[in-house]
């Protein structure tokens, strides 16, 4: 066991990030890019698509880790929405290390609590 | 019928039984994987591009090695034809039954390599698992979980989803009662009073007359001063009324509005429910019942005294 832990990433949650990176995962629902509707169906504002945030998972722990890491697994328990206007926190911390495969546990957060949480299963040197 | 509180939140699932939709969803598991369209393009470097400029993604391993980031394993079919997959009946199944709320509660990728540029991926799904009714904090819901599997030209999986969403019944709002009584400083005592399931009758301050509804001023002493007291909640119907026209809002038709009067002393009007209208006559025993309207009104109504 090794306590390391990853650099913070914070994201601003701009109408231009929740929008273009719904768009540049081809997901078309309304509620990711078209405010007045999001609101009128009970939403604070527009807020991150699933593949977005499985996505930003991934860069997250991909800038710390390195091109050369290869992502084996993503796991992630979904929590509060990460709407416009907010900021998507993450933190992370190495739970373990055996044979080039490290487990990093994740944790994104957003000013209503956690948006999403899990762990990430890496090789820090592997074969695509 | 008169006095029914409106618009309560309801916990217990209603319209088709849960046996039909685990049924429904042993049926849809048994069908076991089945095939989607393939993704209508091939990975490619613009799309790839793309997300990556949008996410702020800087790993340069993707573009310079032809492979696409794991993460945008859905991305290359999201525009595919979408056939009816066994999911889609019981998501259908779960909104027909009320339960027509829907939040994703995990995704779980399994990556066995990196997509290349150039190849098509073929989505299969398989329906896993429904487990339910169980309460939670967005209401009463079922998680549907299924399994999406991307395989190759070959035939061989390159990734592997777990979904999971919560299928739930959406708590109704409660709509505002209509009808709201004036409340001020001569009878805020009361609605107070109802709220804690008190009838409160306002008594003088000095002379100790009891008098309703209540006023500023004693009718006997003239003193100003006052307080309330609890009656045992027991009256007998001194005279009524059955409203049939015009409609009211708030109300159904044909409801009693009676004159009750109160072994302390004094009469109140209020309406008399739980009682078909026929049966009810001047002088029946009733006993007084608090109902909550909407969030803010409870109203005392009248109800026949058990015999």
């Amino acid at each position: 066991m090794t306590s390391e832990t990853l650099p913070e990433l914070a994201i601003d949650l701009t109408p231009t990030l929740i929008i273009s990176t719904a768009l540049a995962t081809r997901d078309f629902t309304p509620v990711h890019h078209d405010t007045a509707l999001a609101r009128a169906q009970g939403s604070k504002d527009v807020f991150l698509n699933i593949l977005t945030t499985m996505g930003l998972v991934q860069r997250f722990v991909t800038d710390w880790a390195g091109p050369r890491a290869v992502v084996e697994r993503i796991d992630v328990r979904l929590g509060v929405p990460a709407y416009a206007g907010d900021r998507l926190t993450f933190g992370g911390t190495v739970t373990s290390r055996e044979g080039g495969r490290v487990t990093v546990r994740v944790r994104g957060r957003v000013s209503l609590g956690d948006h999403a949480t899990g762990t990430v299963t890496l090789k820090e040197d592997g074969r695509c | 019928m008169t006095g029914t509180p409106t618009g309560t939140p309801t916990g217990t699932p209603t319209g088709t039984p849960t046996d039909t939709l685990h049924e429904l969803a042993a049926k849809q598991a048994a069908l076991g994987e089945v095939r989607g369209a393939p993704g209508p393009d091939p990975v490619n470097a613009p799309m790839i591009r793309h997300w990556l400029t949008a996410m702020g993604d800087a790993n340069p391993l993707y573009l310079e090695q032809g492979l696409a980031p794991p993460a945008m394993a859905q991305v290359w079919t999201m525009d595919a034809p979408r056939d009816r997959s066994p999911v889609d009946d019981v998501l259908a199944a779960l909104d027909a039954a009320g339960y027509t709320g829907v939040v994703a509660t995990d995704c779980r990728q399994t990556y066995h390599r990196y997509a290349r540029l150039g190849e098509r991926l073929t989505p299969a799904t398989r329906f896993t698992d429904l487990a339910g009714p169980k309460r939670t904090a967005l209401g009463v819901g079922f998680f549907a979980t299924w399994n999406v599997t991307w395989y190759d030209a070959d035939d061989r999986p390159v990734t592997e989803m777990l979904f999971r969403v919560l299928k739930f019944r959406p708590p109704e709002v409660a709509q505002p009662y209509p009808l709201q009584p004036v409340v001020n400083q001569d009878t805020a005592f009361f609605w107070e009073g109802a709220k804690r399931g008190e009838l409160r009758i306002q008594r003088c301050g000095d002379c100790g007359a009891l008098r309703h509804p209540p006023g500023p001023m004693c009718p006997a002493c003239r003193s100003t001063a006052r307080t309330h007291a609890v009656a045992t909640g027991r009256g007998t119907l001194y005279s009524y009324v059955v409203h049939h026209h015009p409609p009211v809002p708030g109300r159904e038709t044909p409801f009693v509005v009676g004159v009750v009067e109160l072994p302390e002393g004094v009469r109140i009007v209020g309406n008399v429910v739980d009682c078909p209208v026929e049966e009810v006559e001047v002088g029946m025993p009733l006993r007084v019942t608090f109902r909550p309207m909407d969030d803010r009104l409870v109203l005392p109504l009248w109800t026949p005294e058990e015999a």
